[in-house]
């Protein structure tokens, strides 16, 4: 099985080499000439206004959540999607229980307003 | 294993190679995390500890978990620590000493250091066997039949514990419309 | 070659970094962080450990899934209650948060 994903680690490598590569030859062969104009932030051709790191809104944190919560249930559905006509009937079921859990939450979270976009 | 093969000695050497590459970028990235002043640096240290660690799984043929790993602690948990990061900053709050060490820093290093000193020198002392059989292709079919046949309750509860983490963090999270 | 003790070792040294994290720092999200270091390491030792001893059979396995749904519940509802509490007392600083004892 590991040799099937040595190509991932070349991949992996020879990407990492091409992104230094690119950035060593630009930093080898650029002229530095820095003036203050150069060397403001960049935001639209306009004067930056206020510090960088702001804070944001809190409904950002419930997306996330809801993100995290159903990506670990792909988890579980994941294999038993690739085994599906193997297990049968009984598992079936058993995955029906679990996605029902997991709509109680997906509906509390409605009902909390957790998807609208304010 | 595989022989006094020209190949399977070179396989030795790229398993051997890639583990200790690896390890290093795990435990390294993994100290920048603790040590980093920035905690948006450490972050993203704490990605790269989770991808190089998703490299050991991998080479451990666990590779079903691999991807877990991929798609739960560097994509899905790694993002909720950046939200709750961005929303945790006060306007004063400067970003370059958002991390700092506290009045126990001295103590807690010993004691990690000593612990790491106790479970080397006990990993050490004992000569590991290896069990017999050869680990699966693919792990995710055996991964399969067990969670839906032998562990079918703690899948159930996995769900109930996610169940009760969703409704939790939105109730202490504050809720959408209040 | 790279047997279970290699593994063992460096699971052992995220271990004990991620304790260090979760003790020494005064950010309650990088203490999270540090836990989620030790939870790591912890199925780093289960997957080792099913590699070697018992590679025919994915209980390690079972484990480590199950290792992280708990893990991402633990981040999941540790982070709300640190946006909780941030949200009424404006600061992530654990040493702040003494209220319980007098």
């Amino acid at each position: 099985m590991l040799h099937h994903f040595a190509a991932v680690a070349v991949f992996l490598l020879a990407g990492l080499a091409v992104g230094i590569a690119a950035l060593a030859v630009a930093w080898v062969v650029r002229p530095k000439r820095p003036t203050l104009l150069k060397l403001s932030t960049y935001e639209c051709g306009l004067p930056t206004q206020g510090p960088t790191w702001v804070q944001f809104k809190s409904g950002y944190f419930l997306f996330a959540l809801l993100f995290l919560v159903f990506d670990v249930e792909t988890v579980f559905l994941y294999p038993w999607a690739v085994k599906f006509k193997a297990l049968g009937l009984f598992a079936f079921l058993e995955m029906v229980v679990f996605i029902g859990i997991l709509l109680l939450g997906w509906w509390y979270a409605w009902k909390e307003g957790a998807f609208e976009w304010k | 294993m595989s022989g006094f093969t020209l190949q399977g000695i070179l396989a030795n050497v790229y398993e051997t190679g890639a583990f200790w590459l690896l390890s290093l970028v795990a435990l390294g990235a993994a100290l920048a995390v603790v040590g980093l002043k920035n905690i948006v640096h450490s972050a993203f240290s704490l990605v790269l500890s989770f991808v190089a660690m998703a490299g050991l799984f991998m080479l451990l043929e666990a590779d079903f978990l691999a991807m877990v790993q991929l798609l739960v602690y560097a994509g899905a948990i790694s993002i909720l620590l950046v939200f709750a990061i961005m929303l945790t900053r006060r306007p004063e709050g400067k970003m370059q000493e958002s991390n700092p060490f506290g009045r126990y820093a001295l103590p807690a290093g010993l004691v990690a250091f000593f612990l790491f000193l106790a479970i080397a020198a006990l990993v050490l002392r004992v000569s590991w066997v290896s069990g017999p059989g050869v680990p699966a292709a693919s792990t995710v079919g055996p991964l399969a039949e067990a969670f839906l046949t032998t562990y079918v309750v703690p899948l159930e509860v996995a769900a109930i514990l996610l169940l009760v983490a969703l409704v939790g963090a939105i109730m202490l999270a504050g809720g959408g419309k209040r | 070659m790279i047997g279970l003790g290699h593994y063992l070792v460096v699971a052992g040294g995220l271990f004990a970094i991620g304790l260090f994290g979760a003790l020494a720092k005064r950010n309650a999200i990088a203490i999270l962080m540090g836990i989620e270091l030790m939870l790591n390491a912890v199925n780093l030792n289960f997957i080792a450990f099913n590699r070697f001893l018992a590679p025919a059979q994915v209980v390690g396995h079972v484990f480590a899934v199950c290792v992280i749904v708990v893990a991402a519940a633990e981040v999941a509802v540790g982070l709300a209650i640190v946006l909780g509490i941030y949200r009424r007392h404006l600061s992530t600083d654990v040493e702040h948060f003494d209220w319980l004892k007098w």
